[in-house]
């Protein structure tokens, strides 16, 4: 090596940066597509439901009169409905955020369970304002943002 | 009155920007042909002083934005908007830059005083090459003037005044906006110095190892303020939003982390720059590719196109504004670096098994993070565009950039050791089979520990085997001769290790209760018993709040008492959760409050997290490195030019 030119030296550099951030790129683009994790709207889960235990975020409303705290304390169950009613129960152990309510929007981050029930890990909600998940945003065209106007106002 | 006061001063430092571009490009152009500086035009003499004035007016300026937050004038927009009369005073002045415009100004005032800075103490290069500079900072700085004149003007007044101001986000209203965003902002904004260097530099095609040296403090500063910023604000989201995490893979969190990456890399060339004349091109690719990512990152937190609590407003037009910001310097830093990148002479050659080819690899290897986390960061943007909505977390990020922090760790070891142009590894084999055995060791220790997946794994052997390679440059050397800035990379390093560890340990070891307990019941998590003794409503200035009086026991020690709350604050009406924390030598006691479920059962989440403190111990390190070495550096710099002046003296005395 330290008998080469050093602008072979420097073509040796650039050649290596070049391969090396190639490779960040393909790697990059290719975990993404598998990694990334999907926005479903219930109808969407309804009708085109991801593979069993992949990790896709869930938005809608929480159905009232669903939600139902389990002996334990601390798991609770909830239907999470969304456009055409298409309703997809969920079930949280966790301290849910504050203004996690019925009649709320919510976006949980989970995976489907073989029984249909989506197991959430995270559940998202407003936190004031100025911080929602992205996913409620867009949810001002449906019927479920509509009914989540409490929790989506002062967006736009 | 106060306000306007504030604006003018900006209107003026503004119009001084502009001065100080046309001067300073005009000296470069002037003298265009030549490099010596003996006939600079008379003009250049205006080009540091307008520097210096920008950098007093603009500090004035954010004096006044200060006040009138100080004072709760409810006339101001920025003001009624984003404070409130019943505020501590701490966090009414916190609330200045606790906003986007006020954020700005923070920006604005951070970039001129490091212009006026290097105006003012900055002499060791070609005066042309500093005026080229100069001018570099004013146009970059002239950009964000417009952008905060035009279309964010903090001073903007209420045509009514309002009677009383919505607040701030209770999130936000923490010692930690005291500290975090002005630490990270003069890291972001430092950087925007080694830009107009490189700019300079390009502009008068003077890469040498001179500059590098004038360039190296100011990276190095900027690097220091990063790091402290980026371990400032983990372990603020750590404690403030309860969720026990330290790093989230947010957007805004990845914003701080690229331009450190950049930085670092920067670091580490423009000392090969500086010692051997070597990686020229590459540094100043490094130098636009450092301060590009500081922009892209202001641009993806203040255009409101990403959400999260770092966004203050959604506001379609200052997005679009930073996009043309951000196209104009980057593009122009890119096309001039294409134009003038061929007539950069190369620098000097080194074999692959030398301290060059260490850092080299190191460079490439943190490019290529860079790049995954770029993507990463990017991707639900590309795919929002054609209409799917993705987010990216850390089942993307951690795995990918392993697959390139693992062999850079790896060189991280060795190459300190090297020398310099060329070396071999049975120089070093001692100091080599020290490592190889710590790796050896640490896979022994955690395979006995058992049941840890693979990212932890390798973090904790490999944090052991840094930790103990990061040491061994000091290695038969008598201690006290070693220079500073050795000091300041031996530690540095180790700071990088024990954060690995912390990382590692945190995300292997942690225990995690989520229960709901009567009073006077216990919880057990990990080697702690925790009970529950009451449940209280306590008040505070502008919240009440639900306090949980907890009494925890660390394997039957002497009982300490923990008061994790729920928050309500009614400016704006939002309600937080106060986590409660016991630190130990060995680990974290993290507990946070839930709802009152049914039986009159209170939901507790608490996690025993073992050394995870070590994470931010290890962050001040490495910035406590980055200090040391700039010491360093500038006593040797110093003593070099108190040298040079006192051999000038005796000639001047020998030739009278």
């Amino acid at each position: 090596m330290s008998a080469l030119k050093p602008k072979h030296q420097r073509l040796v550099l650039l050649g290596f940066a070049l391969v090396a951030l190639l490779a960040a790129g393909l790697l990059a683009a290719w975990a993404l597509r598998n990694q990334a994790s999907y926005f479903y709207l219930p109808d969407q889960m309804k009708a085109n439901p991801p593979a069993v235990g992949q990790a896709v975020r869930l938005g809608g409303m929480v159905e009232k009169g669903s939600l139902k705290t389990l002996p334990d304390g601390v798991t609770i169950d909830f239907t999470v409905t969304g456009r055409g009613n298409a309703q997809i129960p969920v079930r949280f152990t966790g301290i849910v955020p504050d203004l996690f309510e019925e009649g709320s929007g919510v976006v949980a981050e989970g995976h489907l369970a073989p029984d249909g029930v989506f197991i959430a890990s995270t559940i998202l909600a407003k936190h004031d304002e100025n911080y929602v998940p992205r996913e409620m945003q867009g949810m001002t065209d449906t019927k479920a943002a509509k009914m989540a106007e409490k929790t989506t106002v002062g967006l736009q | 009155m106060i306000a306007e006061l504030g604006l003018a001063a900006l209107w003026m430092a503004a119009a001084l920007a502009i001065l100080q571009v046309v001067t300073g490009l005009l000296t470069v152009y002037a003298g265009r042909g030549g490099s010596d500086d003996s006939v600079l035009p008379e003009i250049a003499r205006l080009t540091r002083p307008s520097a210096v004035m920008q950098g007093l007016l603009t500090i004035f300026s954010f004096a006044m934005l200060l006040w009138v937050f100080a004072i709760t004038d409810l006339s101001v927009r920025l003001v009624a908007e984003n404070s409130h009369s019943m505020k501590p005073l701490v966090f009414k002045i916190a609330a200045a830059w606790g906003n986007h415009e006020g954020s700005m100004l923070l920006w604005v005032t951070i970039m001129s005083l490091a212009g006026a800075l290097i105006a003012l103490v900055e002499r060791r290069l070609p005066e042309r090459t500093m005026q080229a500079t100069i001018a570099a900072q004013g146009l970059v700085a002239l950009g964000f003037y417009a952008f905060l004149l035009l279309s964010s003007n903090p001073f903007d007044r209420l045509t009514f005044p309002a009677l009383e101001g919505a607040g701030l986000n209770p999130l936000l209203q923490d010692l930690g906006l005291a500290f975090h965003p002005p630490t990270l902002y003069v890291g972001y904004v430092g950087l925007s110095i080694a830009f107009s260097f490189a700019v300079g530099a390009l502009l008068t095609r003077e890469v040498t190892p001179a500059f590098a040296r004038a360039m190296r403090p100011w990276i190095l500063a900027a690097w220091i303020f990063l790091t402290l910023g980026i371990t400032a604000g983990s372990y603020w989201a750590y404690y403030e939003l309860g969720w026990g995490g330290w790093w989230f893979w947010d957007p805004v969190e990845n914003a701080s982390l690229m331009p450190w990456l950049a930085a670092t890399a920067l670091l580490h060339s423009v000392s090969v720059l500086a010692a051997r004349d070597a990686l020229r091109t590459w540094t100043i690719m490094l130098g636009v590719v450092a301060f590009s990512m500081s922009m892209l990152g202001t641009f993806l937190v203040r255009s409101g196109i990403l959400t999260s609590v770092h966004a203050f407003a959604v506001d379609p037009q200052r997005g679009t504004f930073i996009l043309i910001l951000l196209a104009l310097y980057i593009g122009g830093a890119l096309l001039l670096f294409a134009l003038r990148a061929g007539s950069i002479v190369e620098g000097k050659r080194f074999a692959v098994a030398s301290r060059e080819g260490a850092l080299v690899f190191n460079n490439v290897m943190l490019s290529a993070i860079l790049a995954i986390v770029l993507l990463g960061t990017l991707y639900p943007l590309v795919t929002e565009a054609f209409g799917v909505r993705v987010s990216v977390g850390p089942p993307y990020f951690d795995p990918v950039s392993a697959i390139f922090v693992i062999p850079m760790l790896l060189v991280m070891m060795v190459g300190p050791l090297l020398r310099w142009r060329q070396d071999s590894a049975s120089r070093i084999k001692g100091q080599l089979l020290a490592i190889l055995a710590a790796l050896a060791v640490g896979i022994i220790v955690v395979v006995l520990i058992g049941g840890v997946h693979v990212l932890p794994f390798l973090g904790l052997v490999l944090a052991l085997a840094l930790a103990v390679a990061s040491l061994s440059p000091l290695k038969g050397r008598k201690l006290r001769r070693v220079p500073l800035f050795t000091w300041g990379m031996v530690l540095a390093h180790f700071g990088i290790a024990m954060a690995l560890f912390g990382m590692a340990s945190d995300s292997a070891f942690t225990k995690e209760k989520l229960t709901a307990v009567g009073v006077g019941e216990t919880a057990m998590v990990g080697p702690w018993s925790v009970k529950l003794d009451g449940v209280e409503p306590v008040a505070g200035p502008n919240w009440t709040a639900m306090q949980g009086n907890l009494t925890a026991s660390y394997r039957g020690e002497q009982p300490i008492t923990l008061t994790p709350q729920s928050r309500s604050f009614w400016a704006p009406p939002q309600q937080t959760k106060e986590s409660a924390l016991s630190t130990r030598w060995n680990g974290q006691l993290y507990a946070v409050i839930g709802e009152q479920s049914a039986q009159g059962r209170w939901q507790l989440r608490l996690w025993w997290k073992p050394f995870v403190i070590y994470i931010w111990l290890g962050g001040g390190l490495v910035a406590l490195g980055g200090l040391l070495s700039l010491i360093g550096r500038m006593m040797a710099d110093l003593r070099l030019r108190m040298a040079k002046r006192n051999r000038a003296l005796r000639a001047g005395e020998a030739a009278a």
